[in-house]
């Protein structure tokens, strides 16, 4: 009885706390277009003064890494621990750097 | 507000020996498992029928007190009670996207709720007939249902375990509203005492029943227990408000009503009489007071709703027409 065309797109929610920070992705939620995605997040996710900026984005339009493919993607970051101040060292006397 | 104990999922799954210790290892190390990660058919069968069934619960929990806006005694009375049930519209909904984060489709689950297949709480198929009754759902089945799903924030599905935090964080008001209004009613006229004795004496057993079943007979228990999808038993959740809710009542000056209700020393906990658990299966089964009523009543907003739903859809597809990218300001 529903067909493609009339499903509800999704859209992912984006709430920025207050200025100063980045938005964050707080949940997603049902609508027809922008405008009333963003209604609506208004409605469903911001009750109790969780933000003061809101983005919208449909969800078919996010792209994703592939799950299967977490360890090759990630893991090499693992052994370059010469990317952490760490790594080096430095004498005392030099004082903090 | 909550979920059942779950009710009548199939756990079983088909995947190789092999696989299903690699992914119950994670679950033992605690590793939260997210949408597209592989997962047992088993599990991903029970998160949905266990998260629908929520999310329903939600939105089915907003009649019975629906029911009480209009007439609510005060303005400041009146205010609470529309946030409360805004709250529980938008816990229906956070549930339901995470649900659908394991390839449900939203449209399906409000079939199954509509056509009567899909389950929700059986508290909410019991009657509200007393300003009491908003009093005694806040405080009983709200504090039930926290008991709950406090737990849940811990569940091995990350996007369920988001969900509840945010419900846990906003319900927290939930209880306090309700048990405010029993105690403003057991500090009134003799007449309102009773009213509040009333509506306890209606809604403790059915409060008693939303932990569901025993856990002898609870069959899937130990499945959802192994993948951390609960992390405590039906009896253990159900013991647990017990010894919470009892010294409540007591400060009420209420009476619960079971006669068999005592202090165990011994195990540190309240012995209580026994469940009906006959009627627990025939309101799951649809034949509570008030199933009929509700499922019409979600039917008639589904079906009035729709001439909304079709407007917003063409309104969008003409304006997308009209311009291919609509451009949003993204700052």
């Amino acid at each position: 009885m529903t067909d493609k065309h009339d499903l509800t797109p999704l859209w992912e929610v984006f709430i920025r706390p207050r200025n100063g920070l980045h938005h964050r992705h707080v949940g997603s939620l049902h609508a027809a277009d922008s405008a009333l995605a963003l209604q609506s997040a208004r409605d469903v996710y911001t009750r109790r003064g969780e933000g003061n900026s809101i983005w919208v984005v449909r969800s078919s339009d996010i792209a994703a890494s592939d799950p299967s493919f977490a360890e090759p993607n990630f893991e090499p970051a693992d052994d370059k621990i010469y990317r952490h101040p760490t790594f080096y060292d430095i004498p005392d006397e030099v004082g903090h750097m | 507000m909550y979920s059942q104990g779950l009710i009548g999922a199939d756990s079983s799954t088909t995947e190789s020996e092999e696989f299903l210790k690699a992914f119950q290892a994670r679950v033992d190390r605690e590793e939260k498992i997210e949408p597209n990660d592989p997962m047992p058919e088993g599990y991903r069968r029970t998160l949905v029928r266990q998260i629908g069934q929520h999310a329903h619960s939600e939105i089915v929990g907003m009649l019975p007190e629906g029911n009480w806006i209009t007439r609510a005694p005060s303005l400041r009375r009146k205010i609470a009670l529309l946030a409360k049930v805004q709250d529980e519209g938008g816990h229906g909904l956070y549930l339901y996207s995470a649900a659908e984060t394991l390839g449900v489709s939203r449209e399906q689950m409000t079939e199954e709720l509509l056509s009567g297949k899909a389950k929700y709480s059986s508290i909410f198929n019991y009657p509200t007939p007393t300003w009491a009754d908003i009093g005694a759902i806040g405080w009983l089945v709200d504090g039930a249902a926290i008991m709950n799903q406090i737990p849940l924030c811990r569940c091995s599905y990350g996007p369920y375990a988001r969900a509840m935090i945010r419900v846990c964080k906003e319900e927290s008001f939930h209880q306090r509203q309700g048990y405010e209004i029993m105690m403003t009613l057991a500090k009134g006229s003799e007449e309102q005492k009773e009213m509040a004795q009333d509506a306890l004496n209606r809604w403790w057993w059915p409060s008693l029943m939303m932990f569901g079943p025993s856990d002898s007979e609870s069959t899937n228990s130990d499945q959802s227990m192994m993948w951390k999808i609960k992390r405590f038993s039906n009896d253990e959740l159900r013991q647990k408000f017990i010894t919470a809710t009892v010294p409540q009542a007591e400060y009420l000056g209420l009476t619960i009503p079971d006669p068999d209700l005592r202090w165990n020393e011994k195990t540190q906990a309240y012995d209580h009489g026994e469940i009906d658990w006959a009627e627990f299966k025939a309101v799951i089964k649809g034949d509570g007071q008030m199933n009929r009523d509700r499922l019409r009543a979600r039917n008639k907003a589904w079906d009035e709703g729709a001439w909304v739903r079709e407007a917003a859809l063409a309104h969008a597809r003409k304006r997308a027409d009209m311009k291919p990218i609509a451009q949003e300001a993204a700052e």
